[in-house]
């Protein structure tokens, strides 16, 4: 009973549903966000690599190296309490969103990028042979081929990177974990921190179906 | 009679690759209508001669004509509507794996030649009916066969309405239950007409379908001439060598 009190207890789960809910919605939206962005920013990066501009090329690998080395929380403080002593007030929601993003990138960038130099180069040659420039080849044959081989460490990447949405709770951005967090501080209970996990659960299990569904569907014989 | 239209011409065609110099001044014609066939050992530098005929490598001197253009000094920007007069079929086949075959034949046409879809599409089957794989337009490559997946590769070089077709070793490929419907689509070719410059190691197709055999050794056309010339009576010592290697089966043997 102790424990049925302690974790579910009625009265504090109905107290929070409401926040809780709300929280869900924020968590969700802003792994939306970074997902799209991230995953945008790192396929043009890795297609910006493929023009071979030493300059640039140089810039991108620097760029990938250091946010796949920072631990994100270390970027998201110096981008919080950094800024603001500078003047420019970025939001918590914003902090989470760019340096999520950038993280996201740069891991997604490295993954096309592999995928990019793992197609053959008949590929290449036989667009070209065909009157395709360099760009419609890369866009309508290696790209895709190395989309495609990139998507399970991909999938992987980005159930990682959105569960750091949580990063949130540590500079007030109303996500599942600060909310309910705060809300065990209130009530005393643990009971809203079973319902993090059980709303994390809600969220990351039908993204790892989907994810499955994604591999499968992607699939097909080189 | 009207004087027989040079379709690709190469004069004096040299290419290094760093130090290492692979082709040291090729001569070669073919007429219009013309099927040539480029025989010689591994490493002479045959997929090097035809790469450079659109420029897949660059040249490191000498001309390549296309009828009557002079290819070789044509800018970077307007090598995409060069390429696509002069069709090339590979060993392997590179097809498009993402791409149904109807797609294959069609992605080049619309993006490179601008065609509409429907046109693009009905191209498409046309050429993958003188193929022999209209039925198949809606398979994925890798459910081809080798044989099945080299008729699309032709197919999609095809529908570009190309004048000059090259087949780099197009059946080496191959299990040898399949290099007959690909040769058979190479013959139909010659009988509508097509321009060919072929490298390949096909013997028996070289005698029937060829109007001349080229051999090339180190860098050089050693010796051409009509198949008759060259399989009955040819003069230098290194093709007899490399004919009768060629005929106990081991020409890979033969790259020292
Ligand atoms: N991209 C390249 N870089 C360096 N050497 C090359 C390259 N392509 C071909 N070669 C060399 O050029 C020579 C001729 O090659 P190739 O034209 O493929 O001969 P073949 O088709 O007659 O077998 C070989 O020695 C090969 O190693
Ligand atoms: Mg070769």
């Amino acid at each position: 009973m102790r424990f049925l009190e302690t974790f579910f207890n009625g009265q504090v789960i109905l107290n929070y549903l409401p926040d809780l809910v709300h929280a869900m919605g924020v968590t969700l939206g802003l792994a939306a966000a970074t997902i799209v962005t991230g995953i945008l920013c790192g396929a043009a990066l890795a297609c910006l690599r493929v023009a071979g501009l030493k300059v640039v090329n140089f810039f991108i690998i620097v760029f990938a190296d250091i946010m796949r080395a920072l631990p994100p929380l270390v970027l998201i403080m110096i981008l919080f309490f950094g800024m603001s002593s500078l003047g420019l007030n970025l939001s918590g929601w914003t902090v989470i969103y760019i340096v999520l993003s950038l993280v996201l990138a740069a891991f997604s960038e490295e993954i096309f990028w592999g995928g990019l130099t793992s197609i053959p180069a008949g590929q290449w040659e036989a667009g070209r042979a065909t009157g395709l420039s360099r760009a419609q080849t890369l866009f309508h044959i290696t790209f895709p081929q190395a989309a495609r081989r990139g998507i399970p460490p991909l999938v992987n990447r980005v159930l990682a990177t959105t569960k750091l949405t949580a990063l949130g709770s540590v500079i007030g951005v109303k996500e599942i974990l600060s909310v309910s967090s705060s809300a065990q501080s209130f009530s005393g209970s643990a009971t809203p921190l079973t319902m993090a996990a059980i709303a994390y659960l809600i969220i990351f299990i039908p993204a790892v179906i989907l994810s499955h569904w994604i591999e499968r569907r992607y699939h097909f014989a080189t | 009679m009207t004087k027989p239209r040079t379709m690709l011409e190469i004069a004096g065609l040299e290419k290094s690759f760093g130090e290492v110099q692979v082709l040291k001044s090729i001569d070669l014609k073919v007429q219009e209508g013309e099927l040539v066939f480029v025989i010689g050992p591994s490493g002479s530098g045959k997929s090097t001669m035809l790469r450079c005929c659109n420029r897949l490598e660059e040249p490191t001197s000498g001309s390549i004509f296309i009828d009557g253009q002079r290819i070789t000094d044509i800018p970077h920007r307007d090598l995409d509507r060069m390429r696509l007069k002069v069709g090339m079929v590979f060993q392997g086949f590179n097809l498009y794996p993402q791409m149904s075959v109807l797609k294959n034949v069609m992605l080049a046409q619309v993006k490179a030649l601008k065609r509409s879809k429907a046109e693009a599409e009905a191209r498409a089957l046309e050429m993958l009916d003188q193929v022999g794989l209209k039925h198949k337009a809606g398979a994925m490559p890798a459910e081809l066969s080798g044989g099945q997946q080299q008729r699309v590769a032709i197919a999609r070089a095809l529908a570009l309405d190309p004048q000059v077709m090259l087949f780099d070793e197009p059946t080496s490929a191959l299990d040898p239950e399949l290099v007959g419907s690909v040769l058979k689509v190479m013959k139909g070719l010659r009988e509508k007409g097509m321009t060919m410059l072929v490298v390949s190691h096909e013997m028996q197709f070289a005698r029937e379908a060829a109007d001349r055999v080229v051999f090339m050794d180190q860098g050089y056309v050693a010796e051409q001439g009509t198949p008759e010339e060259i399989f009955g009576a040819p003069k230098s010592e290194r093709l007899k060598t490399f004919l009768s290697r060629v005929s106990h089966g081991d020409v890979e043997a033969e790259a020292d």
